[in-house]
């Protein structure tokens, strides 16, 4: 859903929204999915991100993004200065990742780890600053960054979603989008929920004390 | 929120409101928060533009690679051409200020755009500065320049990499000539003939900036891009009306993006960005970049 404010905004460092602020707020994901600043990031950029990203900072952005900063902030800059002191070491190649229209123009693997956590995410910037992770660990997802998202991993065991919405709603958090994905009927589960709320980390704890569930994270809202 | 423009303009015809109007509704409804807030994050989104303005007429601004800077302040302080002390010369002067700032990785409010930052600002601060405006008529014009970029969004597309220039100063263009619109007090269908007026001077316009920076030609296809809204508001207000829809005029700008050639859609491999000065620049500044 296109809003008003995606479209007059962000407000953002420049010079450019999908090669800056896309960039960073791609960073931001990858940061949320092993919570916190990475140890080691592997980014893969594709396309006219591999061709002009330099000269558009998102070098600059995505490490900033990494570190926490968001599209506003005035870091970005000089992200690549900030970095050295923050012990993450961070790779960027220049690749092919596909061909249009399966992967997007503005394309970006990022692979990032954090003391036992190791994800891998695809994203793509679309222009104006929006966004969209089209791949998580290699299960195909949809997370826009416009909404607050949970994502996680479970066993596929029959009432899990059940058990999942009760204990967002007794937090007092919302379900605006859920959507679910499995490699083949019993594996595991890939779950994508997009949320009204932030959740707090008691939501978290919650369900990653569920027995079935291997890992959960909250993907914070990047725009909008 | 609306699919076409075609179908707000009816709405708020038959109701007898702006665009703003019915724009704010359904954002508000299709973000569950009120009406208040989205004008209060408007009004933030105004003061950055103006600020920007500010900054970038102060002068002093280089990008990154050295290509751009310094020209708003020409404009401001320069000799007289024929349009000295109108509201087109303030237009020109503000659009080149905030995509100097721009260049230079100052913050601005990509509107639709980073990239074409520079026209939306530049038509309704250099119109508002000359008529006296007040910032609730300011925060009405971006819902509107939101309501007819998020149309552009759904149908077409805002990203040079997708679509070319035409997609990004190129919508700014017909965002900018129907927010104006408005804002001077023209009619819903007034503001639709603004925006294909304006929409249809910036079709097939390539995205081809040296050394991909978004600095050169960008820079002044932002000051140019503001020309075309300004001819769009100026024509629209006097009753003009253009025969193919907005909507269509939107359609058609999607079409030829989608088959443009990729050297036109930012990877600085045509264009300007492929003429031998063009070329030589973009080396010798990334090289540059690189060093610094």
């Amino acid at each position: 859903m296109v809003s008003i404010l995606d479209i007059i905004g962000p407000v953002m460092v420049g010079p450019s929204s999908s090669h800056t602020a896309g960039a960073c707020r791609l960073g931001l994901i990858a940061r949320d999915l092993v919570g916190g600043t990475p140890t080691t990031a592997l980014i893969e950029l594709h396309g006219s991100f591999a061709r002009t990203g330099e000269g558009h900072g998102t070098d600059k952005a995505i490490v900033g993004g990494l570190l926490g900063f968001r599209p506003d902030d005035e870091r970005l800059r000089d992200a690549l200065t900030i970095v050295e002191k923050e012990g993450l070491a961070y790779r960027f190649e220049k690749t092919t990742l596909g061909s249009e229209p399966d992967i997007h123009p503005n394309s970006v693997r990022i692979t990032v780890a954090r003391a036992k956590r190791q994800h891998v995410m695809l994203g793509a910037s679309l222009g104006a600053g929006r966004i969209r992770v089209s791949e998580i660990d290699g299960y195909p997802v949809e997370v826009n960054g416009a909404h607050h998202t949970i994502v996680m991993v479970a066993e596929d065991v029959k009432g899990s979603i059940a058990r999942i919405a009760g204990i967002l709603s007794e937090n007092g958090v919302n379900i605006a989008t859920l959507r679910l994905t499995r490699k083949h009927r019993g594996g595991d589960a890939f779950m994508v929920i997009e949320v009204d709320e932030r959740p707090d980390a008691t939501v978290g704890e919650a369900l990653g004390a569920l027995g079935w569930v291997k890992w959960t994270h909250r993907i914070d809202k990047v725009g909008g | 929120m609306y699919g076409s423009l075609h179908e707000a303009i009816r709405d708020a015809e038959a109701r007898g409101v702006p665009l703003s109007t019915v724009a704010l509704e359904i954002e508000s409804r299709d973000q569950g928060r009120s009406i208040e807030s989205i004008r209060e994050a408007l009004g933030r989104a105004l003061a950055v533009m103006r600020h920007a303005v500010e900054q970038g007429l102060t002068g002093d601004l280089r990008s990154n690679s050295g290509l751009v800077g310094g020209d708003a302040a020409k404009l401001r302080t320069g000799p007289d051409g024929p349009l000295a002390g109108t509201v087109f010369r303030d237009v020109l002067m503000r659009a080149l200020a905030v995509q100097e700032v721009n260049a230079a990785m100052g913050v601005i409010v990509a509107a639709p755009t980073a990239g074409g930052a520079g026209v939306l600002p530049a038509v309704l601060l250099g119109i508002a500065r000359q008529k006296a405006m007040r910032d609730a008529q300011l925060v009405d014009a971006l819902a509107t320049a939101g309501l007819i970029g998020a149309v552009v969004a759904q149908r077409a597309s805002l990203s040079g990499a997708e679509g070319g220039c035409q997609a990004e100063t190129g919508a700014a263009a017909g965002m900018a000539a129907g927010a104006a619109t408005e804002m001077l007090g023209g009619t819903p269908s007034q503001v639709g003939h603004a925006v294909a007026l304006a929409q249809q001077g910036t079709l097939g316009l390539v995205c081809d900036p040296l050394g991909g920076l978004v600095e050169l030609p960008c820079v002044f296809r932002n000051a140019t891009g503001a020309a075309i809204a300004l001819a769009a508001v100026e024509m629209a207000m006097a009753g003009i009306t253009f025969a193919i829809p907005a909507d269509e005029v939107i359609d058609t700008m999607g079409e030829i993006g989608r088959e443009m050639d990729v050297r036109y859609r930012e990877t600085a491999g045509g264009g300007l960005a492929a003429t031998p000065t063009g070329r030589r620049l973009a080396k010798e500044r990334l090289t540059q970049i690189k060093r610094a």
